[in-house]
């Protein structure tokens, strides 16, 4: 989005100072190229997308819930929910970030390469951050790790100098706190 | 209710069903069970395009000029990917279309089979909605659901997918049962609330003005009626977009003419000096509001729309109220009413007079020739020569579609078809096609310019093959007159490839399609041949010369607001380059 927002002098988000990270959940119909019309908005309309996650919640009603983290300013999150709730196999569009308890989980696994000194430091890391080791080898660990997208962050950038060889991440889940649904 | 038949006779059964007497389409190999289905019944008219762009735009001007679902049947590959731009065409303005796509059986998408192309795919991004009909079950639902998604909330184009072992599958067919749609249902019924807030604001206005666009249109005819009372009751100032004409009478008093790029002086200077806007069903378009961080700065807005999208996203505005135009204009009336409101007389009769002052400038005028036929001219007289036969017009894109804006006045909704939104040239002469199968007593006329209508020539034989007496009025300057205008002003008139050069003889090319050319280039004679054009009971090629360099004022040039218009006078002015008052950032914008 910052890249078209600075160039289009329509656009109401030519101050971008003001940008605000948010997350979006919406409910579909779980039906072909759901996903496609989702992701081609936030392309064609030049918003961004940070992570985006998606998955079957009610089997039998065919209804999947996707979750989206993007950022823009207020003006172009609100049309984000708008330009979303057009799209006529979505049920539901809800910004958590407007929510006052939201809960943001996300899922990576982290291989790491070392040997020695570095062995054990990459594993009293892991223990600090609550990883669990889910593959080791005589010279790699793969560290399984859950919680929010920055402690994740500060992780991979711990086991950087170590030797990490790659991450896998699923993007956010998010969901209220309390006894309120969507 | 629920008959065992084939897919293609389902898709016959649901065009019945949904009251479709007419569609526009083209054959290929992967619709032939169709049009089997289509050529044993009579309920149904099709329309044989010359092109499928043209089945589009058909489709436009049909469903335009009637306020129904407008029907487009085009076959796999090649004739989906020609109807493109008039789905864009449609979506963009908002009109309501079904599109029938051909497409290879199921068994075989994904293989590159012969005439195959991603059709859903292609189409996400320029209909309201789509649908690959995979199996005969689906079918008559998504038929159904198709012509609900397309007429519903801000209406646009469908398309429909048909692979082609399902239109020879067999299967039950359902007519359109009264569901629910599972998760479109757009809110007709504006917040009551929010419309006394309003109303209330409307109460307090001193220098208000109503600003009115194609939603009203699209609201359906009651719309027109509710805002003509509405305004009538607040004696407002009233405005509109190109898309919205017609849906408050030209004639009427409150009445200031389009606003917008090429809008009038007295529109525009009182969007800008407003302290009220009450925008019906537009959409704060760029070509509408000029430079944003200098539109109506001293404004309060309020913004009717269906379209929850369209709400703050160009101009922030101080109260939306989300609903259907008729709607909501029918509880503003009641509130009104309800509550005994009355408006500032005083405030409203030194706005009335500022207003005047600003129509005093006549910015529509032109420097008049008794050589050469002005373009302005011809429209003029075509108007005056029209306008009190049932003529609906449409236009292709250009000067001409301005000029025909400004100099022909509507007085009723559904009788102007341009392409406002995507600025598609071609557009004229297949909606005038749709719009007299619609209207088959009526005079129809395309104002055209000769590049635009070379565009999609072709369905000058549709015209004559169906007998539509349809009438193409070419404003003829050699020029694409606004390209060659911009480079004028924007380009020191350096006219790369505006010069429309090699151009057919007109008259003859109407012989060859056998039809009747007219030509002319004298202003003496220009109400004779006109008049000769309208008695024609065929179409006509109207071959109407004029002045070749005229540019189309007034005019907001890029980058500029609202007051910074530039008048045909001004243009004239020796010394005053018009190219200067345009800054870089302006040249940047289109
Ligand atoms: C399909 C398409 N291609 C290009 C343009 C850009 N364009 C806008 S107006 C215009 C010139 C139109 O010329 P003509 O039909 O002769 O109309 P005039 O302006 O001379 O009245 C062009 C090329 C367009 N609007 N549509
Ligand atoms: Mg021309």
């Amino acid at each position: 989005m910052n890249a078209i927002a600075a160039l289009s002098p329509y656009s109401s988000s030519l101050g971008k100072s003001n940008i605000e990270r948010h997350t979006l959940s919406v409910l579909v119909d779980n039906e072909p190229g759901v996903l496609a019309r989702v992701v081609g908005l936030f392309s064609g309309r030049g918003y961004n997308i940070e992570s985006l996650t998606v998955a079957e919640v009610a089997h039998g009603e065919h209804l999947s819930r996707i979750t989206i983290v993007t950022a823009g300013t207020p003006e172009v999150i609100e049309q984000i929910s708008h330009q979303l709730e057009r799209i006529v196999p979505i049920h539901k569009v809800t910004d958590l970030s407007m929510q006052d308890k939201v809960i943001e989980r996300e899922l990576a696994m982290i291989k790491v390469h070392g040997t020695g000194d570095h062995r054990s430091e990459a594993l009293r890391l892991a223990e600090a951050f609550r990883a669990k080791v889910i593959d080791a080898t005589i010279e790699s660990f793969i560290f399984e790790l859950t919680g929010s997208p920055t402690k994740i962050d500060d992780f991979v950038e711990l086991m950087r100098p170590i030797g990490l060889v790659e991450v896998s991440r699923t993007g956010v889940a998010a969901i209220t706190r309390g006894a309120q649904g969507m | 209710m629920s008959k065992q038949m084939t897919g293609a006779e389902m898709i016959v059964e649901a065009l019945k069903d949904q009251g479709v007497d007419t569609i526009f389409g083209y054959p290929g190999g992967a619709v032939l069970p169709i049009y089997d289905a289509l050529f044993q019944q009579e309920t149904v008219q099709h329309v044989l395009v010359r092109h499928e762009q043209g089945a589009a735009h058909a489709a436009e001007g049909y469903a335009r000029s009637t306020g129904k679902v407008g029907v487009l049947l085009v076959t796999s590959g090649p004739g989906a990917t020609n109807a493109i731009t008039g789905l864009t065409d449609a979506l963009l303005d908002s009109i309501p279309l079904v599109c029938l796509t051909g497409q290879v059986p199921t068994h075989l998408i994904g293989s590159d089979a012969f005439q195959e192309c991603d059709t859903v795919g292609i189409t996400r991004h320029c209909t309201k909605h789509n649908y690959l009909v995979r199996s005969i079950e689906d079918l008559p639902r998504i038929l159904h659901e198709a012509f609900y998604v397309a007429r519903s909330g801000r209406p646009g184009p469908v398309v429909v997918d048909l692979p082609k072992d399902v239109q020879f599958a067999l299967g039950l067919y359902q007519g359109p049962l009264n569901i629910q749609h599972k998760t479109y249902q757009p809110k007709l019924k504006g917040d009551i609330d929010r419309i006394r807030e309003a109303v209330a604001m409307m109460a307090k206005a001193k220098r208000p003005v109503f600003y009115t666009g194609g939603g009203v249109i699209n609201s359906g005819p009651r719309a027109s009626t509710l805002l003509r009372e509405l305004v009538a009751m607040t004696g407002f100032p009233i405005t509109s977009t190109l898309m919205g004409l017609g849906s408050y009478p030209a004639s009427g008093d409150n009445w200031l003419g389009m606003l917008g790029m090429h809008g009038t002086y007295e529109a525009n200077h009182t969007m800008h000096d407003c302290d009220l806007m009450i925008a019906v069903g537009a959409r704060f378009d760029d070509r509408i509001t000029g430079r944003l961080d200098a539109f109506s700065p001293g404004s309060k807005k309020i913004h009717i729309d269906i379209d929850p999208s369209s709400i703050n996203k160009n101009v922030k505005v101080d109260m939306s109220i989300v609903g259907d135009c008729a709607h909501v204009l029918e509880d503003m009336i009641s509130v009104w009413r309800a509550e005994g409101h009355k408006t500032d007389d005083a405030a409203l009769g030194a706005w009335w007079k500022q207003i005047d002052h600003w129509r005093a400038r006549k910015s529509l005028a032109y420097r008049a020739s008794a050589s050469t036929i002005k373009p302005q001219y011809a429209v003029q007289r075509l108007y005056e020569l029209t306008k009190d036969r049932d003529t609906y017009i449409t236009t292709e894109v250009g000067q001409h579609q301005m000029w025909a804006a400004q100099h022909y006045h509507f007085e009723e909704p559904n009788r102007w078809m341009t392409s406002g939104g995507l600025g598609t040239m071609g557009y004229g002469l297949p909606a005038a096609i749709g719009v007299q199968m619609a209207h088959p007593k009526s005079l129809v006329i395309d104002i055209a310019g000769e590049a635009s209508i070379l565009m999609n020539m072709q369905e000058m034989s549709t015209a004559v093959q169906y007998r539509l007496p349809v009438k193409i009025f070419i404003l003829n300057n050699e020029y694409m007159g606004m390209v060659r205008q911009w480079q004028e002003l924007l380009h020191g008139g350096r006219y790369s490839q505006s010069y429309s050069e090699a151009l057919p003889d007109f008259v003859k090319l109407a012989e060859a399609y056998g039809g009747k050319g007219i030509r002319c280039s004298d202003p003496e004679d220009l109400d004779r041949a006109i008049l000769e054009m309208i008695d024609y009971p065929g179409p006509v090629i109207f071959d109407c010369i004029v002045a070749k360099e005229e540019n189309c004022f007034p005019m907001i040039p890029s980058g500029k607001a609202h007051n910074e218009m530039i008048l045909a006078e001004l243009s004239d002015d020796a010394g005053v380059e018009i190219g200067s008052i345009i800054d870089e950032k302006g040249k940047m914008l289109v």
